[in-house]
């Protein structure tokens, strides 16, 4: 009898004439097929329907093998304590994982040990050397199908289908390129989505599409110029003189800001923020300009102004300064 | 006391090092410099400004700057570099403040001055910004206005946007959009009657008006930031830096101050161009974050595929040691979740094997542009292992391990695969092509935009679930 997490393994086991265990249980999240023949981590639900269905096998078994290992973790318990102490005297547990703490707690690592109802742990994990001959056979046998399935037409040829799980999982390297490593084996068979490949383009277009581009900008730029200069023209026929100054100051300064601030460093847009912060203080200076005033209601005003604006400084400066000193290379 | 002649000279040196100031801040190294220009030159133009022309009240001005360093000396060392979202807000909201009132005083000192002209009284005793209303002309008063009234405006739309930005910043405030019925057409009718407003104040009606837009614009302050959703602040605060320096630049020309004016004009392109760097990373237009909501699906998202496949800490660790190169991509969830200091652990662990570790920022990562880069270096994350989203995203193919920290939409593949997605074209960290992805996270579900992530079911992809710190104080002993 055989159980495997996988359902479609049981085809398998089949066809060498021993007996698949069903667990009835139809849970989607139970096919360990999708992570490439290694299983997740089982729901709890499915672990106790599988440990309730070898609880009620397991008097009638004479030898238990048992190999599963899930990646990266212990081996899980698959091989109860209790289930041992129902067994047999005489039969034998043969545990693969453990190496991994075994899949029956009762094991211990690289010894043979016989529990109080005589049944029988192997948990040596130097099998290949313990049968060096079943050993090579197995693997010379593992490396002759290997060889048929590179020369499917039994001619010598060696036909390297990439396609094939087998083959690509083996190949390090392909026509010249590091193919290492291969993708995780698919067991299922899944079905190749469509890849819509963006169309090729030939030279020319490309240049076209530059040119097109180029052409763009260049609009965008001087139609952005052409409005800015209408708007300034119908600025300047109107307003005063001294108003006009002081757009110059604010014209250019805004093309000094966006210059600069295009400079800074992505990490450091919140030391900006708080740094802008606290010299958007500077409207202090309009209240220090208003709080000479003689009428009260502006002098209060003002001097609230300075208050918050006072805040703004020594608070942005003082945070920027703490911020800045933390950054520290390695 | 300072000739005007040498108070224009301190101004001027002031402009240059506060432009010398910003432009510092390209890298980690002179920026730490660059904050000392800035420093020199705050002090140098209220130092000639205090003792230039035409300004009194020296008790005041002492006694109100002494209290206002102190609070700022108490606000700069007590805040906590998780609430820098907040203090940038609150700050923002003192400009406004600050604006309107100087707004307001400008109006006052004018109609003073008038009334002393028509009462024919002595213009010595006027200070120096009563003196210089006094020489203006008529065009040139009625240009005033419109600067005062545009001051008053957006220093008041500053303040309360702040004011409801701060709050949701700080947890005060549900992050949930909030409108009124009626919506933006009630923004709109506000803004239609500020500029009858303002026609008619600059036509000579009284003061009322002044405070009637004053109510008005801090209507729409407050209306226009309740409608925009938490996770959206980082476009909100860029905006509110942005208009903050408007509203100094708008006090510049009302004052007829160039200082000022350029002062303005620099925190004004500054906030513009990160509320740009904002929406663009978010493929979102500004109009859009402003109005509130994403933009309309054109049809069925894609359905996801597959399961969510969890792990658990020892996976994690095994995966980690046996790694070259890791990549931790550290989102809002990390900030909540105070994992700074053991993700810095886990990165010196890794470090200390030999291992190359790095970090990908994404602009909208956190509350604030550059946030996660405050928080990583807060916690003595060296600054050179941390990457922008373009140094890294093509390095993600030959990293063995990219671990995901709290963060959602911004590794969503969605935004590249699904053209119906909701964030279809928004630049993302592709950490989904990394050899293994860990994504740690609370438990199943969607970020704050709703939408599902493919990643989380990708093949190469383990869901560690749990507290961000917890998980990680859980995986960092086995991490030798």
């Amino acid at each position: 009898m055989r159980f495997d997490v996988r359902p479609e393994v049981a085809e398998q086991v089949e066809s060498m004439g021993a007996e698949f265990v069903f667990l009835d249980f139809s849970d989607e999240q139970a096919d360990g097929a999708a992570t490439g023949g290694y299983a997740p981590v089982s729901s709890p639900e499915f672990a106790a329907a599988q440990l309730a269905k070898f609880r009620e096998i397991a008097p009638d078994m004479d030898i238990v093998i048992t190999t599963a290992l899930i990646p990266n973790r212990d081996a899980p318990e698959l091989w109860t304590a209790d289930m041992v102490a129902s067994m047999k005297p005489g039969s034998v547990i043969i545990d693969l994982a453990a190496e991994k703490g075994g899949n029956c707690k009762l094991t211990v690592m690289d010894e043979r040990v016989v529990t109080d109802n005589g049944v029988i742990i192997i948990g040596y994990t130097d099998f290949p050397s313990r049968m060096a001959a079943q050993a090579s056979t197995l693997y010379s046998n593992n490396i002759r199908h290997m060889v048929a399935d590179l020369t499917p037409n039994k001619d010598g040829v060696i036909v390297h289908d990439m396609e094939d799980d087998v083959i690509r999982g083996a190949t390090v390297t392909h026509q010249g390129e590091i193919t290492f490593p291969p993708p995780p084996p698919k067991i299922q068979a899944i079905a190749a989505k469509p890849k819509e490949t963006a169309p090729v383009l030939t030279r020319e277009e490309v240049k076209a599409n530059e040119a097109a581009a180029y052409r763009k900008t260049t609009r965008q730029q001087y139609g952005l110029l052409a409005v800015g200069g209408a708007l300034m023209l119908l600025l300047g026929a109107y307003a005063p003189e001294s108003f006009m100054q002081h757009f110059i100051v604010f014209a250019l300064a805004c093309f000094i800001g966006f210059q600069v601030i295009w400079g800074v460093a992505h990490a450091l847009h919140t030391p900006l923020m708080a740094i802008t912060n606290a010299i958007s203080g500077i409207v202090v200076v309009g209240a220090l300009l208003q709080i000479g005033s003689g009428n009260i209601l502006v002098w209060l005003l003002a001097g609230l102004s300075v208050l918050i604006a006072t805040i703004n400084i020594v608070g942005g400066f003082m945070v920027t300064r703490r911020m800045l000193a933390m950054f520290q290379k390695s | 006391m300072l000739s005007t002649g040498i108070t224009s000279a301190a101004y001027i040196a002031a402009a240059v090092l506060f432009i010398l100031s910003l432009g510092g801040l390209s890298n980690q190294e002179s920026a730490k410099r660059a904050v000392w220009y800035g420093i020199v030159g705050m002090a140098l133009a209220m130092f000639a400004t205090v003792f230039g022309p035409g300004v009194g009240n020296y008790i005041v001005i002492a006694l109100m700057v002494c209290i206002g360093a102190y609070l700022g000396m108490v606000v700069a060392r007590r805040v906590e570099m998780t609430e820098m979202p907040q203090l940038v807000a609150a700050l923002h909201s003192f400009v406004g403040l600050a604006a309107v009132f100087i707004g307001l005083n400008a109006d006052f000192e004018l109609a003073n001055v008038r009334q002393l002209l028509a009462s024919g009284g002595d213009l010595d005793t006027l200070t120096g910004f009563g003196k210089k209303l006094a020489d203006k002309d008529a065009v040139e008063i009625a240009i005033l206005k419109i600067e005062v009234f545009l001051g008053v405006f957006i220093g008041a739309v500053t303040f309360t946007g702040s004011v409801v930005a701060f709050g949701k910043l700080a947890g005060k405030l549900s992050g949930t959009p909030f409108k009124l019925p009626g919506g933006h057409a009630l923004n709109a009718i506000a803004l239609l009657a500020s500029i009858v407003l303002m026609v008619l104040y600059a036509g000579g009606a009284g003061v009322w008006t002044m405070i009637a837009v004053m109510v008005i614009a801090g209507f729409i302050g407050w209306h226009l930031i309740m409608g925009i959703g938490g996770a959206d602040m980082p476009v909100v605060v860029s905006m509110l830096n942005s208009y903050s320096g408007w509203a100094a630049a708008a006090i510049g020309f009302t004052l007829g101050n160039d200082l000022l004016i350029v002062v303005g004009a620099l925190v004004g392109s500054s906030g513009a161009i990160l509320s740009y760097i904002m929406c663009k990373a978010m493929n979102r237009n500004f109009v859009s974050v402003i109005l509130g909501g994403f933009g309309g699906t054109k049809g069925p998202q894609m359905a996801v595929e597959g399961e969510q496949i969890a792990i658990e800490a020892d996976g994690v660790a095994s995966a980690l040691n046996e790694a070259d190169s890791v990549v931790i991509i550290p989102g809002y969830g990390m900030a909540v979740a105070q994992a700074q200091q053991s993700v810095s652990e886990l990165v010196r662990k890794l470090r200390a094997q030999g291992k190359q570790v790095r970090f990908a920022i994404h602009p909208v990562a956190g509350r604030l542009p550059g946030h996660m880069n405050v928080l990583l270096a807060e916690a003595r994350v060296p600054y050179d292992i941390v990457m922008e989203m373009d140094e890294i995203n093509d390095d993600f193919p030959n990293t063995d391990v990219a671990i995901v920290i709290g963060s959602n939409d911004i590794v969503n593949p969605a935004a590249q695969e699904d053209p119906n997605s909701p964030i279809a074209g928004m630049p993302v960290l592709e950490c989904w092509k990394a050899k293994q992805v860990f994504v740690s996270k609370r438990g199943q579900g969607t970020g704050y935009s709703g939408i599902e992530n493919p990643l989380f079911f990708k093949e190469n992809t383990r869901m560690f679930y749990g507290d961000a710190k917890a998980s990680l104080d859980k995986l960092l002993p086995m991490i030798d």
